[in-house]
């Protein structure tokens, strides 16, 4: 046996570090799911013993970062040909896509199974779908097909507010259905204006971008467009049992705010971004991100104020 | 230098193992926890004695 052959068999996997496996987990994803969970868990109107509610949230993140592994296990050929995704577990060689995919159906069924448990299966249901729909309805049928990809796809990561709700409730209401538009209705406007101002590889992994396919004026009108529907689905959360005066004027400050950018991006073209380095299209992006947190903190609020009587309409 | 020079390849096994330790041991802390949760909950009732199989 030459030294060549021993360095020829399968280097790097089966000899992952802990932080390798707990990378598949795609930790900044799941910090979001974590959070809108906990919203979602604490408006709900029905208490939940804080151990219960503490557990539950960790089985919707394990579930969460179980359909990340999955989506890297599915993903493999197109990471390894992206810059952005290149040095991820499995491409860059630490984990091998036998192992990835062991790793995530494993922490899928205990997380879902688990969460029935310590809860009830609805929530466990709603989780089961919530893998399904990110791991076979977006990453293997619809990103590689439709530049439509991010809207559809964009309702795996709005199902967890909805699965904190019903871990405390036992069931669906108008509320948790809100809290899931309102993820859904921003994903597609925060991941656009990225995807202006970033230069991806997509086109050559043969993902289609909206970008790319229908061109940056096409995804201008759909940002703005888009915006507008968030904006009804935002101010309309006000009005219901997890709304509030405190809510609304968070709501109608960072709307106001939103739909500027959104406006500026839709009346600019290309040359002038380019000429100030798309200064729109950043500011759209960061406000998106506390845009979404702002909500989520507000709702919070409203309930930590609704314990006290204190708010409400 | 000795014969037993440690790798980068056994500090990340052990890294791993310690990792999947604390992991393990976390999960028993959970189970146990919501365990003593639900059995202090209100409307918690062990179930009839001839569910469980006693009071032949």
């Amino acid at each position: 046996m030459s030294d060549a052959s021993i360095q020829s068999s399968e280097t790097g996997t089966g000899d992952a570090g802990f932080g390798d496996f707990f990378a598949l987990l795609k930790p900044r994803v799941m910090s979001l799911v974590v959070f809108t969970a906990f919203v979602g868990l604490m408006a709900a109107p029905v208490s939940v013993h804080p151990f219960v509610g503490f557990a539950a949230i960790l089985f919707i993140a394990i579930g969460g970062g179980a359909s990340g592994a999955l989506n890297m296990w599915w993903d493999a050929d197109i990471d390894r040909i992206m810059k952005r995704t290149s040095k991820r577990p499995i491409p860059a060689g630490r984990i091998s896509e036998s192992e990835a995919f062991a790793f995530g159906i494993t922490l899928a069924v205990m997380a879902v199974v688990m969460l029935g448990l310590a809860t009830n299966f609805v929530a466990a249901g709603l989780l089961a779908f919530t893998i399904f729909f990110y791991v076979v309805i977006y990453s293997m049928w619809l990103k590689r097909w439709t530049p439509q990809n991010i809207v559809i796809g964009g309702a795996a990561g709005a199902f967890p507010p909805m699965i904190g709700w019903a871990v405390a409730t036992g069931g669906i209401a108008p509320e948790s259905v809100l809290m899931f538009l309102l993820i859904f209705m921003w994903t597609p406007p925060h991941f656009w204006a990225l995807a202006l101002f970033v230069k991806t590889d997509y086109h050559k992994a043969g993902v289609p971008m909206l970008t790319v396919t229908s061109g940056t004026r096409s995804t201008r009108r759909h940002i703005l467009v888009y915006t507008i529907l968030l904006m009804a689905i935002a101010l309309g959360v006000a009005f219901t049992s997890i709304g509030g005066p405190l809510y609304l004027a968070v709501a109608i400050v960072l709307n106001l705010m939103f739909l500027k950018y959104a406006v500026d991006i839709w009346r600019r073209d290309d040359a002038v971004a380019e000429a100030d380095g798309y200064l729109s299209e950043r500011k759209f992006f960061k406000l998106s991100l506390y845009y979404l947190f702002a909500h989520f903190t507000a709702i919070w609020a409203q309930a930590a104020l609704a314990s006290y009587n204190l708010a409400g309409w | 230098m000795g014969l037993a020079r440690e790798h980068e390849l056994h500090k990340r096994r052990l890294g791993r193992n310690i990792g999947l330790g604390l992991v393990l041991g976390g999960v028993v802390a959970l189970i146990f926890g919501l365990t003593i949760a639900k059995t202090q909950s209100e409307g918690f009732t062990l179930p009839p004695t001839e569910e469980i199989g006693t009071g032949f």
